[in-house]
């Protein structure tokens, strides 16, 4: 269970025709395999094909070339609505800007990703209300995103990204928009899903950020230059962890073996 | 479970809406208007219409009316105004009885003369048409005998000098007399009130002769024909001397009962072609009832396809106004839709949230609108005293447009929303 691949990406290519003569490679044939419960960061410069990797790894867009299986399943050549569903019944986004819909109210920003699954409002409501006291926001239920901090609203978007039990979650510099103090809690909230079993996939700038992570892929030109599998995971105490090797990780896991329990479930 | 969510989208919908109540109000006004007048301009020419028609009705779908008709003046005539002259026009007996004899298809001939005149009792005094007619004169204008009975083939045959007199009438110069047991004067004549009458639908404006003027309404006194004949003569003396003028008509009015609409259709060239022969000036004039109400018909037609027209145009750009906020809704809106696609939208989903708040701006718009239309009728035949008639169908119509147009101008804004690339929507600001 521990050694279940979510990703698999082999020879992932992206190229974008801006002009005749203008072929812009952004990803130029990544392979990458990430197992269950392993904590990702992606780290590089502007350009280097870090956004165009996210929005690979989301489904939000297809490869021009490569296959990538999330779960086991083939989802680089899937059409819109197969995709759709990949992204909604497997993936938990937060972004950097929370993204949150403006005229709904916290409980309904979080129930949003079940309603398209089909769920009534009625039916995901406990479930929704469960994660919201998770994230501390119970008593806000009601409010309306633009009466929350920033913190509050990032911590709505990781229940919202819960809330369909995604096999993994895909963070878009989630602390980008915080003060380093909110950023901290948001970040440790991530730890926090990562030891209850999630499998994260967090893109950053900060190293700092990065270092919450067990491995860290820093890209260039569209490939995964170098991959760090660092040696200390905060909050992972206990967590086995293979210092300063180059290897494709099979070694991140937890060790206390709640390993694929749900979030919401273990956070408590 | 589709059910539920399709509930939750229409009540996010409405949400939507009410989050820019201006803004949606004035977009569902061009749908109000719409709707509004599409129903009320009908349900206008359709009261007009029915009122014309009800008036045409009146005089008889299986009648042929011939009215005679005073010929133009000559010029030589009138520039001798000083002086007597005497004309003779309009229809004859003859003409009644070829009329019956030639025309296949006709059931019977009535004959009347219509003379303006004063009716005393006593003291009492009122200005009458007195009618010369047959005794089926009920049976061809619908009237009722109140009292008594109508005049019988035996009056006519004896002169009778009898009348019947409508209730009006008989209100006017008997307030306190029962008038069976009376007679009237007209002119220097007693006539022995025999029966009281009320024509059920106020006859059409009647050829007349006579020295009375104004209005007499449904003050009618009806007599033999032969005893009008006698008792009034042919000729009736106008003016003062020296210029007296003669006018001598035989028959004010003919109607003619056919068998059936299909021989009112035959026969009306036959008709004037027979009646052509024998009145060497244009002296008579030829009304049918079904001919009228056809032209009615038709006129009515026409009249509501240019109401409606005008009124549909007004809901096309009803539906202009709703399809343009709603492009600028998506455009506004392209972070949310892009949120929404990431969280596992379809490009269904996306496009039912965006048609559902068109359909429901465009059906609210008519549900309104269609209470405005039906009340704006009943204001304006209460205000204008115009009947004014709500059809089932205008509404139904106009309902059925402002939903297709919701539908149909909702397409666009919506499915431009579900086109958006996720990314792309997910980066704008």
């Amino acid at each position: 269970m521990s050694n279940e691949v979510i990703i698999r990406i082999e020879g992932l290519e992206k190229k974008y025709i801006l002009g005749e003569e203008n072929i812009v490679r952004a990803l130029a044939g990544v392979d990458l395999v990430v197992t269950a419960g392993s904590y990702v960061a992606i780290m590089g410069p502007s350009g280097s094909g870090k956004s165009t990797m996210l929005n690979l790894l989301g489904c939000l867009d297809r490869p021009t070339a490569g296959r990538y299986f999330l779960g086991g399943e083939d989802v680089s050549t899937m059409p819109d609505d197969d995709l759709s569903k990949a992204r909604g019944k497997r993936i938990g986004f937060i972004f950097q800007s929370y993204n949150l819909i403006p005229q709904l109210t916290v409980i309904e920003n979080i129930q949003v990703p079940l309603f398209y699954q089909g769920e009534s409002l009625a039916e995901s409501y406990d479930r929704c209300v469960e994660l919201a006291n998770m994230v501390g926001l119970g008593d806000r239920l009601e409010h309306r995103p633009t009466q929350l901090s920033g913190g509050q609203q990032q911590r709505v978007a990781i229940a919202r990204s819960l809330a369909n039990d995604p096999l993994m979650i895909l963070a878009d510099e989630p602390t980008g928009n915080l003060d380093s103090k909110t950023g901290t809690e948001v970040l440790e909230m991530i730890d926090r899903l990562n030891e209850g079993g999630k499998t994260i996939v967090l893109v950053t700038h900060d190293e700092k950020v990065a270092k919450r992570a067990h491995r860290v892929l820093h890209m260039k030109d569209g490939l995964i230059d170098r991959e760090v599998i660092q040696k200390t995971v905060p909050g992972g105490a206990g967590r086995q962890s293979n210092s300063g090797l180059r290897e494709i990780n099979q070694a991140t896991k937890p060790s206390d073996g709640a390993l694929a329990g749900s979030a919401n479930q273990s956070a408590h | 479970m589709l059910t539920h969510n399709f509930i939750s989208t229409v009540q996010l919908g409405i949400k939507n809406l009410l989050l820019h109540k201006l803004r949606s109000g004035l977009t569902i006004l061009g749908i109000i208007f719409g709707v509004c007048s599409v129903i009320s301009m009908l349900a206008i020419g359709e009261g007009a219409s029915f009122e014309a028609q009800e008036a045409i009705k009146k005089l008889g779908s299986n009648n042929i009316i011939l009215r005679s008709l005073k010929p133009p003046e000559n010029q030589s005539e009138s520039a001798n105004a000083n002086r007597s002259f005497e004309m003779s026009y309009g229809l004859s007996y003859d003409d009644g009885a070829r009329l019956q004899a030639t025309i296949p298809g006709i059931r019977r001939v009535l004959p009347m003369r219509i003379i303006r005149d004063n009716v005393r009792f006593g003291e009492n005094v009122a200005a009458c048409q007195v009618i010369g007619t047959l005794s089926f004169y009920p049976e061809i204008v619908t009237m009722d005998i109140v009292a008594g009975r109508f005049l019988t083939e035996i009056d006519e045959k004896h002169r009778n000098n009898v009348c019947v007199i409508t209730l009006s009438l008989a209100r006017k110069l008997f307030p306190y007399q029962n008038p069976l047991q009376h007679s009237i004067k007209i002119a220097a004549v007693y006539y022995q009130v025999v029966g009281i009458g009320r024509e059920t639908n106020m006859p059409e404006q009647r050829t007349q002769a006579g020295e009375i003027e104004g209005e007499t309404l449904d003050q009618f006194v009806y007599l033999p024909l032969s005893t009008a004949r006698i008792r009034f003569g042919e000729t009736i003396i106008r003016g003062q001397f020296p210029s007296l003028q003669f006018e001598t008509v035989q028959l004010h009015q003919i109607t003619v009962q056919m068998n059936d609409t299909d021989a009112v259709e035959s026969a009306d060239p036959q008709i004037k072609s027979l009646l052509d022969k024998f009145h060497s000036q244009n002296d008579f004039e030829m009304i049918v009832p079904l001919q009228l109400l056809r032209q009615a018909e038709q006129t009515k037609r026409i009249f509501n396809i240019v109401l409606g027209s005008i009124a549909a145009i007004s809901l096309l750009v009803g539906g202009i106004g709703i399809m343009n906020i709603m492009l600028a809704t998506v455009t506004e809106r392209t972070r949310e839709i892009g949120v929404r696609r990431a969280l596992g939208a379809k490009k269904r989903d996306i496009t039912m949230q965006f048609l559902v708040e068109t359909i429901v701006l465009s059906v609210g718009g008519g549900v309104i609108g269609v209470i405005v239309g039906i009340l704006v009728p009943f204001v304006v035949s209460h205000l204008a005293h115009m009947k004014t008639i709500v059809t089932f169908s205008s509404v139904f119509l106009a309902f059925g447009i402002s939903g297709a147009i919701g539908i149909i101008f909702g397409i666009y804004p919506a499915s431009t929303a579900a086109e958006l690339d996720p990314i792309e929507a997910l980066r704008h600001e």
